[in-house]
């Protein structure tokens, strides 16, 4: 694993069993199956789609974890051939086509109050990616909410990190039409936060919408 | 050997956790936790929570981005998940103190060290990181969806340019500190299991000295307050909840 690997994807959207476009500053959660592969298509350019995934069958007792991803991985950039880790050490997908080449999972999701921290005390009322999260957990009944929310994934954003210890938030490498796409190797629950923040360039200053699209195993 | 600095006669409480062990308390706002590593070779997997609302924590992804660093030393603070400041690093020797690396869980100690059960070595068992923290975490009636990604005090860990990461052996001579003043009430939960990318073959943890000692008065020019204006911001967060007492 050395950062960026660049692979197409040999799936027809036409043969999709779910296609949803999800605007910028909206969240949508959804049930994978076990074998179902999903794709995250940045329709304009430069957009981060900030991402959790939940055991379905036992969403409180495992989700996502960016250490154990990093752990498994040894490197800190997700690509084609990352396993996304559970924090029971269990794979839950797997990314298997990437055209952007790089996504985060140490930048976490935008907040409120990091928002303030981050950007001056007065942006508190300026929505974010945790807002996004809580809203759509509180409708739903899996019995998540922030208590679940952990460090989660960042696609189509670059975050680089230096040998010397540094981490920024620099303009995206992701154009429109770029796509990441991952097969759920259990079955999982999706939460996404389609990013809002206007402070930095991780959606170039301009939120948009991405288009989420679910193929069926062996129905590429 | 560093000598570190004479503590403080302020001094309220001192500790020894041996290797491969747990430790908690609330260190209360005012107050200040020292972590020695006595013979160079300690890791501390360390967690933060409000004791007055658990489901406020320390936030890796908040804490590095809101000071542009993965590595923590002097002048950085770590920020809870709600916009506020929990400790600030004060003094430190190190240099450096990993965020990303994260802790063992049991399957890597049976792999790397082989299996040291009670039932034959008694409290000479290996322990997992992991396991040490969801112990410690079940007193405080926390479990496994508090258990988020932790700090480790005295290891590195740094990434190449290709994202590779890398696990430095040499970060922390015996005798070095650092010294965590707590700006709010905070829940410190730590063990002292070997960090997952230690590459010694032999599982032999060392042990952390701790200290608590009542801080000076936080100074208008504070070095960590200044140090970034995302700190001050946070710190002024953290003086709002602290208003009423």
């Amino acid at each position: 694993m050395t950062g960026i690997n660049l692979v197409e994807s040999a799936l027809d959207p036409a043969n999709a069993v779910c296609r949803e476009v999800v605007p910028a500053g909206e969240p949508w959660l959804k049930e994978l199956r076990k074998g179902q592969t999903l794709r995250i298509l940045d329709l304009e350019g430069n957009q981060a789609v900030d991402t959790l995934f939940y055991s379905l069958e036992r969403p409180t007792a495992e989700r996502y974890s960016a250490i154990d991803t990093l752990q498994a991985q040894g490197n800190v950039y997700l690509t084609t051939g990352t396993q996304l880790m559970s924090n029971e050490g269990r794979v839950m997908l797997t990314i298997t086509a990437d055209t952007c080449g790089r996504h985060d999972t140490l930048g976490g999701a935008c907040a409120a109050e990091s928002n303030q921290v981050r950007y001056g005390l007065e942006k508190k009322s300026m929505h974010s990616c945790r807002d996004s999260f809580l809203r759509a957990l509180a409708d739903s009944d899996y019995g998540l909410g922030k208590r679940d929310l952990a460090s989660n994934i960042n696609f189509f954003m670059n975050v680089p990190l230096t040998p010397e210890g540094g981490l920024s938030f620099e303009d995206g490498i992701s154009d429109a039409g770029k796509y990441v796409e991952m097969r759920a190797e259990m079955d999982v629950l999706v939460l996404v936060s389609n990013c809002p923040q206007l402070n930095n360039p991780c959606n170039a200053y301009n939120p948009t919408p991405v288009e989420m699209i679910i193929w069926d195993a062996a129905k590429g | 050997m560093i000598d570190p600095e004479p503590l403080p006669e302020t001094v309220v409480h001192r500790d020894r956790v041996p290797g491969g062990r747990y430790w908690s308390m609330v260190i209360r706002r005012g107050f200040t936790l020292r972590l020695v590593d006595p013979e160079g070779r300690a890791n501390v997997a360390t967690l933060l929570y409000n004791p007055q609302n658990r489901l406020e924590r320390y936030n890796m992804a908040d804490t590095l981005k809101g000071q542009h660093t993965s590595k923590l030393t002097r002048g950085n603070m770590l920020y809870s998940d709600m916009g506020r400041v929990m400790l600030s690093i004060v003094e430190d020797t190190a240099g450096w103190h990993d965020t990303i690396g994260g802790i063992t869980r049991d399957a890597d100690i049976v792999r790397k060290y082989g299996e040291h059960r009670y039932q034959q070595y008694r409290n000479d068992f290996y322990r997992s990181g992991r396991e040490l923290f969801l112990i410690e975490l079940a007193k405080w009636g926390l479990g496994k969806r508090d258990l988020v990604a932790n700090l480790n005090f005295f290891s590195k860990v740094y990434a190449g340019a290709d994202g590779v990461l890398h696990f430095d052996p040499e970060n922390s001579q015996p005798g070095d500190y650092v010294d965590l003043r707590a700006e709010m009430d905070t829940l410190v939960v730590l063990n002292t299991a070997p960090h997952p990318m230690d590459p010694s073959p032999v599982y032999d943890p060392g042990p952390v000295d701790l200290s608590l000692y009542r801080s000076p008065p936080v100074a208008d020019d504070d070095y960590c307050v200044q140090f970034r204006p995302e700190n001050a911001r946070a710190f002024a967060n953290t003086a709002i909840h602290n208003c009423q007492g």
